[in-house]
């Protein structure tokens, strides 16, 4: 299949740079419909017979894939192109969907978690990170901006899944959404078979849209030297093998790790958690189950427009600035949250927004910071080795908080004072991150790559 | 190719197509999402 070849997406002279994001989001759009699994959870358990647990291991399955094969994938997603790379994510993701269709079909549990959980999920590895070196050699003026448009696109692709999915499973199953009327498995098989189709066609526009920029490409006007003048922009390129053995990309590793562990103890938590902060002596909360899901619909949206909306802002204020905004405002934020939340449900809402645009910005900028480290030569591998902080704060975060809560009591007499001891650790963890990022500084030169007439004597060594 | 190019547009059209086809269903994400986002504020 040599038209997937990298040497076949070479950009012609003339060629758009501006075509770029959208194939990038259309991708990102499609994969961003695993944070919308909550639609058909409670159908799949009532079909398979199963705990919410059990139907919960599909979704943590798919995030767990998702860092491993986006560690272990990077470097051929560099070396083989974006086209390449959308194109097996897109097979990968809808081929996901198709054997999870046949495990509700035949109530196979296992095929669902093969389907939707590992196949699903090294399609999402391999498409969260297909665009991100692209993205960033056709805006080396603006790294933070173009890949926060594609990455926010992971946030805003549940967006649409969710009232699409509630649509179609409507469609299935008539009286899916009436009172007390749990949609039929059938019903979300043919929902998965649906999105199959539909993202195997919206991923294939980005595959076949997408170029990369020929060699010595820049943008009009552009000055490299520019670039080079912020202290921790790097000229040079480190490998990703070479950048595992360097402290800078652990720093970083840690700085995401503990952001993204302070955002999803928030979002795992946000509906039951506003209604217990406001939670009255007889035991009433002041926000409703519809004040909830209104929340947590804001919350989305803070996550989404955080990713665009920060990373763009750092490529004016730098990315170490940038993260330590996330971090040290972060953790300012969570402090007034855990201590005075409930004294105001605007106050809460507001702090909640805020907190969780870092959270989204922290992702979306992740892909700048390694470039400024690290040059374009790996990033993408690099980024691919990174989001292992993902899946390892993805089980950090909610252990964290359930493990306080269930210290505190049961659901639904749990209140404010219940969630200060997670809410406080969640600010312990968001000062080492703040730390960490203040620690980083320029990569050293023995893990630079080779420049014609420059030889390095020998392989680096792990930086102590 | 190692000057610096302009972005010359060769199609417009296409530009506007590629972009309504992904900003079209993100709006309506949004506007469905900010519908839910009222009942805070209503």
């Amino acid at each position: 299949m040599g038209w997937l070849d990298r040497e076949r997406t070479i950009a012609p002279p003339g060629f758009n740079r501006w075509l770029v994001p959208p194939a990038a989001l259309a991708v990102h759009l499609c994969i961003g419909q695993a944070y919308a699994t909550s639609v058909y959870k409670t159908a799949l358990v009532k079909h398979f017979g199963a705990s919410l647990t059990e139907i919960g291991v599909i979704f943590s399955v798919a995030i767990v894939m998702l860092g491993l094969s986006a560690a272990i994938m990077g470097t051929w997603v560099d070396k083989n192109g974006p086209r390449k790379a959308m194109f097996t994510s897109a097979a990968f993701w809808a081929s996901g969907f198709l054997i999870g269709s046949l495990g509700i079909f035949s109530h196979q549990l296992w095929l669902v978690y093969l389907g939707y959980g590992v196949v699903g999920g090294i399609g999402l590895g391999i498409g969260y990170i297909s665009p991100v070196s692209t993205l960033i050699k056709w805006f080396p003026d603006r790294p933070g901006l173009a890949t926060g448009m594609a990455i926010m696109g992971f946030g805003g692709g549940a967006l649409i899944a969710s009232p699409v999915s509630t649509a179609l499973l409507k469609m299935y199953d008539p009286n899916s959404g009436t009172k007390g009327w749990v949609a039929s498995g059938e019903s979300v098989g043919k929902l998965f078979l649906t999105l199959a189709v539909v993202y195997l066609a919206y991923m294939m526009f980005g595959a076949f849209t997408i170029k990369v920029p020929a060699e010595g490409w820049k943008p009009a006007g552009f000055d490299p030297a520019k670039v080079k003048a912020a202290s921790l922009v790097t000229t040079d390129n480190v490998s990703a093998r070479n950048a595992v053995k360097t402290r800078q990309f652990w720093l970083v590793w840690i700085a995401l790790f503990c952001n993204v562990t302070a955002g999803i103890g928030i979002l795992e938590q946000a509906a039951p958690m506003i209604q217990d902060f406001f939670r009255q002596p007889d035991g009433t909360s002041l926000a409703s189950a519809a004040v909830a899901a209104g929340f947590v619909g804001l919350l989305s949206i803070g996550n989404m427009s955080g990713r665009f909306a920060w990373s763009a802002t750092s490529d004016v204020t730098g990315r170490k600035r940038i993260y330590m905004v996330y971090l040290g405002v972060g953790a300012v934020l969570y402090t007034v949250l855990a201590l005075a939340g409930s004294t105001s449900t605007v106050l809460y809402v507001a702090l909640a927004f805020v907190i969780i645009s870092f959270y989204g910005g922290g992702f979306a900028t992740a892909p700048a910071y390694l470039r400024d480290l690290f040059g374009t030569f790996q990033v993408g591998a690099i980024h691919g080795r990174l989001l292992t902080a993902w899946s390892a704060a993805g089980i950090a975060g909610p252990l964290i908080v359930n493990a306080f809560l269930d210290a505190q009591g049961k659901p639904g007499a749990l209140n404010a004072a219940s969630y200060q001891p997670a809410l406080l650790t969640m600010v312990g963890l968001l000062v080492i991150g703040f730390v960490a990022n203040l620690l980083v500084t320029p990569v050293d030169a023995r893990f630079h790559e080779p420049r014609p007439g420059r030889v390095r004597s020998e392989e680096p060594a792990l930086e102590g | 190719m190692s000057s610096a190019q302009s972005s010359v547009t060769p199609s417009t059209g296409r530009l506007v197509i590629a972009w309504a086809l992904v900003g079209v269903p993100l709006a309506y994400g949004v506007y469905e999402t900010l519908t839910r986002v009222a009942a805070l504020f209503g």
